[in-house]
């Protein structure tokens, strides 16, 4: 399967509110509010402003995270990518 | 319109015209006590009409209108003229109103701080917001409003919407027994809602209706069961009020903040009581032991 490249909302677009276990988001764009838990937040902190992939995200959260206990992460952030897709907070670069 | 009469609860000046005599005169009586400032402008109107003229005396029925409709609303004989004109005014505020951030939550304070409770019809918080606001002795809580309490987008305060209270069915006879019968409208019995019977609240409240209180505590109580108590965490508290706010969409990110705002600085529980007693004996614990 290619590993598609994905970006995150631009910075300014979104206003991320982190409320105990939840994380509000509201995208200004269109004016939606949006209710996500780890590791949604964490995700669109790690895409930054560039494009990219699955393994590349893999690999800034790797950095931040302990993620070797968790096996391939890269089948669930690709998952999770199509839902932030889904939502309109990242899209296809 | 043939009869028409202007209201003020709260920050919202009512504009209300009815083809009948009869609401405007109930209404008159249950808002006498009210401030009236004929000329303010007004910021909501509602419309108690007859469909076809010859309904004015016909089996006579009241529809409800004003700058927001709702299509398909069954109209209301004309002897619940009171709850149609109720109706028309709640559904204004509820769908027009910009200036605060609107939470379906009844609210009592003390001591410039607010006590909001949200929770479905049923739930025994207008019943709670009543009898607070009635309390014999340590009756020092201010009604604030059985129905909308009103959150200011900038500051965060809470304002009120002191409206006559909708008392429902069980909670007449308990709130009856407390009140002078001069504090309560006419019974309207077997309306859609069950039986219903307004109470004004104290004049005190109506006169501090536009001061301020900074909110303390949130509760969402549930009518039924054990007497229990459940923190309530900050996440749930805003799904939770989000979907109680009739324009938190409406609003934009002025209410995405307002009401991030609210649940990080308020303390929230869920509560569940068998009785009033029991469900006021509840909040006076929490409003002492966790209120901030």
């Amino acid at each position: 399967m290619t590993d598609r490249a994905y970006r995150a909302a631009p910075a300014g677009a979104l206003r991320v509110e982190p409320l105990g276990a939840l994380t509000a988001i509201f995208d200004r764009r269109s004016m939606q509010t949006h209710l996500v838990v780890s590791p949604m937040p964490e995700i669109l902190e790690a895409m930054g402003e560039d494009a990219c992939n699955v393994a590349a995200l893999a690999a800034r959260l790797a950095a931040s995270f302990d993620l070797d206990s968790e096996g391939d992460v890269r089948p669930i952030l690709a998952e999770r990518l199509a839902e932030l897709t889904a939502m309109g907070l990242v899209e296809r670069a | 319109m043939r009869h028409r009469t202007r209201i003020a609860v709260g920050p919202v000046q009512f504009r209300i015209g009815s083809d009948w005599a009869e609401p405007v005169a109930a209404l008159e009586s249950l808002y006498a006590g009210y401030p009236r400032d004929e000329m303010r402008p007004a910021d909501a109107t509602v419309r108690l009409f007859a469909a076809r003229p010859w309904r004015r005396w016909l089996r006579p029925s009241v529809h409800i209108g004003g700058d927001f409709v709702v299509p398909d609303a069954l109209p209301l004989p004309l002897s619940m003229g009171l709850l149609a004109a109720e109706m028309g005014m709640n559904l204004q505020v509820a769908l027009g109103w910009r200036r605060h951030m609107l939470l379906h939550a009844s609210a009592v304070a003390k001591d410039g701080r607010a006590l909001i409770m949200s929770g479905e019809s049923g739930s025994g918080k207008s019943t709670l917001a009543a009898l607070l606001g009635e309390k014999e002795g340590g009756g020092d809580w201010r009604l604030m409003g059985d129905e909308f309490t009103l959150i200011d987008p900038a500051g965060g305060d809470a304002f009120a919407f002191p409206r006559a209270v909708s008392l429902k069915n069980e909670a007449i006879a308990e709130v009856a027994a407390r009140v002078d019968a001069a504090r309560l409208g006419p019974l309207l019995a077997g309306t859609p809602k069950g039986d219903i019977r307004h109470l004004i609240p104290r004049p005190e409240a109506i006169a501090a209706m536009h001061e301020p209180a900074r909110p303390a505590l949130l509760l969402f109580p549930r009518f039924g069961g054990e007497a229990g108590i459940e923190p309530m965490g900050e996440g749930e508290a805003f799904v939770r009020l989000t979907e109680a706010s009739t324009n938190y969409v409406a609003l934009g990110e002025a209410g995405f903040a307002a009401m991030t705002r609210l649940v990080r600085e308020t303390p929230a529980f869920g509560i569940t009581y068998p009785d009033s007693a029991a469900g006021v004996a509840l909040v006076e614990r929490l409003w002492a032991e966790a209120a901030r």
